[in-house]
């Protein structure tokens, strides 16, 4: 019998999706730390640095860098290299914009520590919950 | 659930009754109000956009600006941050064919829904110029300084998809520096420096942002400041500290309580900050015009230039309308005659610069910083003169 958890945060961005956890310890920053054609994590030193979002449920404590960042989440989800959804501690505008205009669901206010990589995470846009399936 | 209240008008534009650029134009309102507690949303009346560059939008910001200008049309007076290149004469700037292509649809896609295309960091300078106290969605951070803190305005630092948003639908969600107990310093700064040119005041705002960051700041003992010395400054200390609002007693117009906490800048602080912003030997490229020229400053450089010959690449970065107000003046026959180039439309920190040139000369506090990390050049500060002296050697 595996454990469920019930995480609540906030509302960021509506919808409804389920994946696989990547969770890193660093912000992340779209626009230059990530190639949107491949999904890949670009950014040298980055814990990620070599590994796909795409499809992830991508937990990170926020954003940062460039606002162009909102865009390049535009394109991924237009190529099909986007997360399936987004989980913060604590969001700021760059996340939050391009989660909306490109229809990522996307949470924050999570305590992310409890999400590990690998875990099953349903995210709920709309209610601001996370139910994790370790 | 939404818990900001709408109006009749505001829940018709949700739910699409205006069109699907509005639509989703609102949906960033409203998310961004719900997030950062807006209880509502408030008329705009200007909007400054920023991620005009491809270099920086790239074919994701081409995408969703074209998608938008299906059927978006601005509400209230709009204009355009700088783009990568001039939009008339890059080939003579270096800039690439199928770079040239790809900015000309961006610049397209924002005429297409009524933005006024002249691109400027200077939005003040050429008509964007609201009366104090209203309320605005600006993005560019030095321009956002300038509008919060020189001029009165009300604004958050937009990034470029909410400011057009704010442009779509003339709304903005009421938070942060839209309310007045936001807009009270942080922090005293008393200066007691002597401050003279253009890069005085960059280096003050490299000082100050440094020790304080965000904090909103009262500062005193500035006795004068000119609107150039100020735009040097916005740039700086939005640049190295990231606040969209400063208090400068006896110049800036608004009223702030008067906080507690106070540092001191001194002239070291000014030498140690000249001195961070100095670490080339060789310079191949001078720019001058980050924030863009004032009127003024380029009928200084024309004279400065007048009957001389640049030996190196010398960039004047300025809005379209005060270069054909130079040209009116005879200014741009002094400049170019002596070699150096316009550069409208665009600057050295957004333009694709980066393998072309190795140590850059300017004025700009500002202008260092995006040289170095977005074209990785080297740096020499120094005052217009010197600039000049630089250039022509």
């Amino acid at each position: 019998m595996k454990a469920k958890v019930i995480l609540e945060g906030r509302r960021v961005a509506s919808g409804r999706a389920e994946g696989e956890a990547l969770v890193s310890s660093e912000g992340i920053s779209f626009y230059g730390g990530v190639d949107p054609e491949t999904g890949k994590v670009v950014e040298k030193g980055h814990p990620l640095e070599g590994k796909s979002v795409t499809g992830k449920v991508v937990v990170f404590p926020t954003g940062k860098g460039s606002t162009v960042g909102s865009y390049t989440l535009y394109r991924m989800r237009k190529v099909g290299t986007a997360p399936a959804a987004i989980i913060n501690k604590e969001i700021e505008t760059i996340i939050a914009v391009g989660a909306i205009i490109s229809g990522i669901p996307c949470v924050d206010r999570i305590e992310i520590e409890k999400i590990k990589t690998g875990d099953k995470v349903v995210v709920d846009g709309d209610a601001g919950k996370v139910e994790v399936k370790s | 659930m939404i818990i900001m209240l709408l109006t009749k008008e505001e829940k018709d534009m949700l739910a699409g009754k205006h069109g699907n650029a509005v639509k989703s134009s609102m949906n960033i309102l409203v998310s961004l109000g719900e997030i950062f507690g807006a209880k509502r949303l408030i008329d705009v009346s200007s909007v400054q956009i920023a991620g005009v560059s491809y270099h920086n939008l790239g074919e994701a910001g081409l995408e969703y600006l074209s998608d938008l200008a299906k059927d978006g049309k601005v509400r209230v007076l709009t204009t355009l941050n700088p783009a990568g290149m001039d939009m008339e004469n890059w080939k003579n700037l270096g800039i690439s064919p199928e770079f040239a292509e790809k900015q000309t649809r961006v610049i397209d896609a924002f005429k297409r829904m009524g933005v006024i295309t002249t691109c400027t960091c200077t939005p003040y300078f050429i008509g964007n110029l609201p009366h104090f106290g209203e309320h605005v969605a600006w993005s560019e951070s030095s321009a956002v300084a300038y509008a919060n803190s020189v001029l009165g305005l009300k604004t958050n630092r937009e990034g470029g998809p909410s400011a057009l948003a704010s442009a779509l639908t003339g709304k903005t969600p009421e938070f942060g520096m839209h309310l007045d107990e936001n807009r009270q310093a942080q922090m005293i700064v008393d200066v007691k420096a002597k401050l003279a040119t253009v890069p005085d005041f960059g280096a003050l705002g490299y000082a100050i942002g440094k020790k304080i960051g965000k904090k909103i700041p009262l500062i005193r003992g500035v006795d004068k400041a000119s609107v150039e010395q100020l735009k040097s400054f916005c740039a700086s200390i939005a640049t190295y500290g990231g606040t969209a609002l400063f208090h400068m007693e006896g110049i800036t117009p608004d009223k702030t309580a008067v906080p507690q906490d106070s540092i001191t800048i001194s002239d070291e602080d000014i030498e140690k900050a000249k001195k961070d912003l100095n670490d080339a030997d060789e310079v191949d490229l001078v720019a001058i015009g980050c924030p863009h020229l004032s009127l003024k400053e380029v009928g200084e450089v024309a004279h400065m230039l007048k009957g001389k010959k640049v030996r190196k690449e010398t960039w004047l970065c300025v809005a379209r309308p005060i270069k054909r107000i130079a040209d009116q003046m005879g200014y741009t026959k002094m400049i170019e005659d002596s070699g150096a180039k316009f550069a409208c439309d665009t600057c050295m920190a957004v333009a694709p610069l980066k393998g072309r040139f190795r140590g850059l000369a300017t004025d700009s506090a500002k202008g260092c910083f995006y040289g170095r990390g977005s074209n990785a050049f080297k740096t020499k500060f120094m005052a217009l003169p010197e600039l000049i002296e630089e250039a022509t050697r």
